[in-house]
């Protein structure tokens, strides 16, 4: 059997942690290998290290029987590897091809040759069946799309190997199946792919072997056919997980949020959400689905307080609360748990003990006469941290930043929740987090249902809506495309509203 | 933690700045010992070349130079901690300067009175002169950068204005203010053999302690590190951030005016027509810089400056020429700038010592 | 961190100490042999400034030498602002230097105290007054060298053709004034019937007024200017050379030191509009008074310095100057020298108007 590459005992250490310890992948020829493990796992490590972007501590790496020292990127290039990137590395304005050809522009007379690219790029295109056109310009293109370009990228410049790291997380149910299926041709062709990736349906629809990298570690190799995908979970987390959301029957009650008519105005300065009608009672979680950008930042933002209304109205408990502060709506019985917890759940700078009271910092019994009262901070901390299960280095004194992603989540999850509040706006509140993590967020979001709290989700996980929701609103390029009851669906009907390819009732 | 690295961090750049300068002395074929004579000197009045006692004098006149920079300094570290750039202490100062002074000219001479007036005159024209920038970047998101350039040059030409038209100026200078309003003590003067230290070191003192409370213990400073920090974050959790930038930079300003309002009625006892700026505002970007935006940090960097300011016509007389000194605070600015690379020797200095320790790796990645 | 502190400690120690030991105690045993020490405090122009730092440090280098005094004996300290001067003073007085030196009505106020401060210091302030046991204050008769200007410029006026002159001052006070009114005198004793334009601009740093202010005087005909307006006056030359350049044969008298190099239009052939310059010799004040300081014959209190003692003049070379108009100079100065001639300090025209 020959290995297209092979990455031999790798140890990496940074500062104070080792990303890496002792790991071995072996990605055979023409075969779709999975990399699972959960984030901060050392998946990316190990990635940069094949890339070039890190040397190793210790350990080797061959590629096609060779050992090789890669330096930078460009060696990697250089020996036929290729990366898609989770975040796409296009620039906006530029075509396809000028996009494809960037950095090794084909030249003729001293001039770029567009022409001669194009064409060869459109030759690619069709082998792969991947359908681009090599005119089109990125700003133009879905997301989807966008990614094909990055694939033809790497086919341009000759890569056999090829890494995708999480190529599914920004796509739609069915461009995930074109993907699987162009990445099935590319192994026809005879090109070999290592596939990043914490999704186990995926793995297990199209990887021939799965490696699997616990905290650095190296924990095993198993064929894919012959392993379930409880047994791989179980590999990840390192104990037995519970994929099934548990969840009694909902009992809706009276409405606590109600939107009418609402347009709302996105950073272009183009209405990104129009004439959109919502309504979430008590006792029910209303999940919102579809791809990112089809209006769910301008609805979150709009409910929060975040951005103004061109028009339409927001009512809270049946009060008007369309143009109120932010502040008013908190005080107002809101909750929120921002999609980016970095840029708004958090001020990542303050010790943990800080975040806690963002919203009541200047009131009693936080702060006296302007005064902080440090003893009260402390002991609400505490209990917290205590309850949720916050977990960190020096405890309320930890830097937030120093927390790793599911504990900062988990402490704006404990702060938004501890208020208390008849509606919780939750938006992605597992993006980037393990499976340990997500299942105890999603429990606790529906404690807060069966505590009587209306919850509307905001989530492009297709999953996490269908399992969390009671009731599910499709957004379609900012409109309401379709509202059913999440037990009456599934992902496949999903997906064809939300690619807008069947129309769903503007209302009911 | 975070404070202990940029204590650290000042405190190699410092070091990284003196030997700069020791180098440089030994390039020019000049004996590095004058360097440190000199920083005795200025900082004590010790000769140590000539023997003698500590001159008191001379630490009067360190403690006169560091006043107003300490102020500039904590000003600029104000700002920054909500996240601004107030490059306009210059302007603030110079205005605060001018007001106290008018208000001194002008005000009845009543004993005390007059001098707290002409005091707080100054450090409300400071902070009038950082709301302008302030509530310009609020309400129509300018950059505050630009205007406080711009407020700068506004700022001393309107000065410079005001001064002549007050009673018994001249084009160069104001009559001196009354002794009622001046800061000058004529205690502190004997106690330092006639240096110029005034009363303005209480308010000083009064400052860093209000820098200290309001950032560290109020929640209106909460409410500033959080904009600070992460506007965005400040304004989902429901602040009023524009209303917290137009105050920080009212207090940065405050700060500034403050130090005018001691120069002007502390150490000259006059106002003084300028025809350009005296980098007050300048030095006092480098002390917060060096002084990693902290109170106790800000003192020291702001001492440490003055040290080196009083130590230039010492370095003078025994033949290092000023711009040695000059050389020594840019190069410490230089190297609290270039943070990254000192955090690369910090971490290789670590290392070494990790060596020495077991190795326990780090749990703070697990959930 | 205790182990790095230990370490910044050795090694700023390590760096201070380092080679340092060889040649502490030379500065003390040159200082000895001093018969006198003279220190001076430049303000914030700095030693090269052109102008009276410049020339007073001068005249202390050439002191030195003529007496046959060790460099280690004079020193200068450079101030970076108007906060400077005192400390600077009062530095120099407690190294123990005989006589302490500043130029300029900016040292006022510092002056005062640290004399008073250092009374065993004999301290000399040129071009303000201060009233002390231990401090001389120079002042100069500058209507005497604005007379030999008021000369230059009205022959010169003569031999181009012309019938007019113009003099431009900066404030309108009896400082600048006595500059005006020694020019007219000068002006009328060649011939009473030349017009001479007078105008202020109001400030020493007005540079653009004083070009449009020079452009109005050539305009109307004066042939050669005046200007006792510091920073102004460059304004004055910028319109000269401006004209200078296009052929035109206009001139412009230099105050304070020499400004023939200010008037440079043409620098292959070295020509400039600068007919000759009305000084004050600051270099012979610090001259003279060091002396005097050696002979131990200081005196404190004001001191005029005159034509009588070189203290005001026209430079040594005037290279645009003809020989009649060299020799007129001459004449004049040795008419004042000998009190033939009186220089009032009172104008008699009016800013604004001609006469």
């Amino acid at each position: 059997m020959t290995y297209a590459v092979e990455l031999l005992n790798i140890t990496k250490d940074f500062p104070g942690i080792r990303a890496n310890d002792n790991v071995t992948v072996r990605l055979k020829q023409g075969s779709i290998h999975a990399l699972l493990g959960e984030n901060g796992a050392g998946k990316s490590t190990l990635m940069s290290i094949l890339f070039g972007l890190y040397q190793p501590t210790s350990g080797t790496i061959k590629v096609n029987g060779k050992e090789v020292k890669i330096n930078d990127p460009n060696d990697a290039t250089q020996l036929g590897i290729g990366m898609v990137h989770q975040h796409f590395k296009l620039v906006e304005c530029f075509t396809v091809t000028e996009n494809i050809i960037l950095g090794m522009e084909p030249t003729k007379f001293g001039m770029v040759d567009i022409k001669s690219a194009a064409k060869k790029i459109e030759e690619f295109s069709k082998m792969y069946g991947l359908n681009v056109d090599p005119y089109a310009k990125i700003s133009d293109i879905t997301v989807g799309m966008q990614q094909r370009v990055e694939i033809l990228k790497m086919l341009y410049r000759n890569a056999n190997i090829l890494i995708f790291d999480e190529p599914t997380a920004v796509l739609t149910p069915q461009e995930i199946e074109d993907l699987m299926e162009i990445m099935q041709k590319l192994i026809k062709e005879g090109k070999s792919i290592l596939l990043i990736t914490h999704k186990l349906n995926e793995i297990k629809q199209v990887a021939d072997e799965c490696s699997v990298l616990r905290r650095g570690k190296y924990i095993g190799t198993v064929n894919v056919a012959e392993t379930s995908t409880q047994q791989m979970a179980e590999m990840m987390v390192g104990r037995e997980v519970n994929f099934k959301v548990e969840k009694g029957p909902h009992a809706p009650g009276e409405v606590v949020l109600e939107t009418r008519h609402l347009n709302v105005k996105n950073s272009k300065g183009v209405l990104g959400l129009k004439d959109f009608n919502l309504s979430v009672r008590a006792g029910e979680i209303v999940g919102i689905a579809g791809i990112d950008g089809n209006g769910q930042e301008e609805l979150v933002h709009a409910l929060s307080g975040l951005t103004s209304v061109e028009s339409g109205e927001i009512l809270l408990k049946g009060e008007n609360i369309t143009h109120t502060s932010i502040r008013d709506r908190f005080d107002k019985g809101m909750g929120h748990i921002p999609e980016d917890r970095h840029k708004h759940g958090l001020i990542l700078d303050f010790h943990l003990k800080e975040n806690f009271i963002i919203h009541e910092y200047d009131r009693k019994p936080y702060c006296k006469n302007m005064i902080m009262q440090q003893d009260v901070m402390d002991a609400y901390a505490d209990k917290l941290i205590e309850e949720f299960d916050v977990r960190s280095g020096e405890g309320k004194d930890s830097l937030t930043r120093s927390m790793s992603g599911g504990n900062q989540q988990k402490a704006i999850i404990a702060r938004e929740i501890e208020r208390s509040p008849d509606l919780l706006l939750v938006v992605q509140p597992t993006r980037g987090l393990d499976v340990g993590a997500i299942e105890y967020i999603h429990k606790r979001i529906i404690a807060e249902r069966d505590a009587g709290k209306a919850v509307l989700l905001v989530s492009f996980e297709l999953d996490e809506v269908l399992d969390l929701s009671d009731r599910i609103v499709v957004l379609f390029d900012g409109h309401k495309n379709g509202e059913m009851l999440a037990k009456d669906t599934d992902d496949k009907e999903l997906g064809l509203y939300m690619s807008g390819s069947k129309k769903g009732s503007e209302d009911e | 933690m975070k404070n202990k690295d940029a204590l650290k961090i000042s405190l190699l750049a410092i070091l990284f700045g003196v030997l700069l300068g020791v180098v440089i002395l030994l390039l020019t074929g000049r004996d590095p010992f004058y360097l440190f004579y000199g920083l005795v000197r200025g900082a004590s009045g010790l000769d140590l070349i000539k023997g003698g006692s500590i001159n008191p004098r001379y630490i009067g006149e360190f403690i006169v130079a560091s006043m107003p920079i300490i102020l500039t300094g904590l000003s600029v570290a104000f700002a920054y901690r909500t996240g601004l750039f107030n490059i306009g202490a210059e302007g603030q100062l110079m205005v605060g300067a001018c007001a106290s002074i008018a208000t001194a000219v002008l005000f009845p001479q009543i004993p005390v009175v007059h001098m707290l007036v002409s005091v707080l005159a100054g450090i409300l024209a400071g902070a009038a002169w950082g709301f302008l920038p302030g509530i310009l970047k609020s309400k129509f998101n300018l950059h505050e950068v630009v205007i406080c350039i711009m407020m700068n040059y506004i700022g001393m030409y309107l000065a410079n204005y005001v001064y002549v038209q007050l009673p018994g100026s001249d084009t160069s200078r104001t009559a001196l203010i009354p002794e009622s309003a001046s800061l000058s003590n004529s205690f502190f003067e004997s106690l330092t053999n006639h240096s110029r230290l005034n009363l303005g070191i209480f308010f000083v003192i009064l400052a860093v302690l209000a820098y200290w409370f309001i950032i560290e213990k109020t929640s209106f400073g909460y409410g500033l590190r959080a904009t600070g920090f992460n506007k965005e974050g400040a304004r989902y959790a429901g602040m009023k951030v524009e209303r917290n930038i137009v105050y920080s930079m009212m207090i940065a300003g405050a700060m500034a005016g403050l130090a005018g309002a001691i120069i002007s009625l502390g150490t000259f006892n006059y106002g003084r027509v300028l025809s350009s700026f005296e980098n007050y505002g300048f030095d006092g970007i480098a002390v917060a810089l060096t002084g990693a935006c902290n109170a106790i940090g800000v003192v020291l960097a702001g001492l440490l400056f003055g040290l080196l300011k009083v130590a230039q016509p010492i370095l003078q007389s025994v033949g290092i020429p000023k711009e040695i000194g000059e050389i020594i605070s840019a190069a410490i600015v230089l190297f609290v700038a270039m943070q990254y690379g000192i955090r690369i020797i910090l971490n290789k200095l670590s290392k070494l010592r990790h060596k020495k320790d077991a190795k326990e790796p780090k749990g703070e990645k697990s959930v | 961190m205790n182990k790095f502190a230990k370490l910044s400690l050795v090694a700023m120690m390590a760096a201070t100490t380092l080679a340092g030991c060889g040649s502490k105690d030379d500065g003390d045993s040159k200082k000895k042999d001093c018969p006198v020490k003279i220190g001076f405090v430049t303000d914030t122009g700095g030693i090269d400034d052109h102008s009276f730092n410049e020339g007073s440090w001068k005249g202390i280098e050439k002191f030195a030498k003529d007496n046959n005094i060790s460099t280690d004996c004079i020193k200068y300290l450079q101030s970076k602002g108007d906060a400077d001067y005192e400390p600077n003073l009062n530095q120099l007085s407690e190294d123990g230097y005989d006589l302490v030196v500043a130029a300029g009505y900016k040292f006022n106020d510092a002056m005062a105290n640290v004399s008073k401060a250092n009374p065993d210091t004999k301290f000399l302030v040129i071009d303000t007054v201060i009233d002390s046991e231990n401090v001389q204050s120079a002042t100069f008769k500058a209507e005497e060298s604005s007379y030999l200007a008021g000369v230059a410029a009205a022959m010169q006026a003569k031999a181009e053709g012309g019938n007019a002159v113009g003099f431009i001052g900066g404030e309108d006070v009896d400082l600048i004034r006595a500059f005006q009114a020694g020019f007219e005198q000068g002006v009328k004793s060649v011939d009473k019937n030349i017009k001479i334009y007078v105008d202020y601009a109001g400030g020493y740093d007005k540079t653009e007024k004083g070009t449009s202010l020079a452009e109005k005087h050539y305009s109307a005909g004066a042939k050669v200017i005046y200007h006792a307006a510091g920073g102004t006056g460059n304004g004055v030359f910028a319109a000269a050379k401006d004209r200078a350049k296009k052929g035109e044969k206009v001139w412009v008298i230099g105050v304070d030191s020499d400004q023939f190099s200010t008037g440079i239009y043409d620098k292959k052939e070295n020509k400039s509009v600068t007919l000759t310059s009305a000084l004050k010799r600051v270099d012979a004040v610090t001259e003279a008074v060091s002396k005097s300081v050696l002979d131990n014959k200081f005196k404190a209190g004001l001191q005029t310095y005159d034509s009588s003692n070189d203290g005001v003049g026209l430079p040594d070379e005037n290279p645009n100057l003809s020989d009649d108009i060299k020799k007129a100079v001459e004449d004049a100065s040795a008419k004042i020298k000998s009190g033939e001639i009186k220089v009032s300090a009172e104008r008699t025209i009016a800013p604004g108007s001609n006469g």
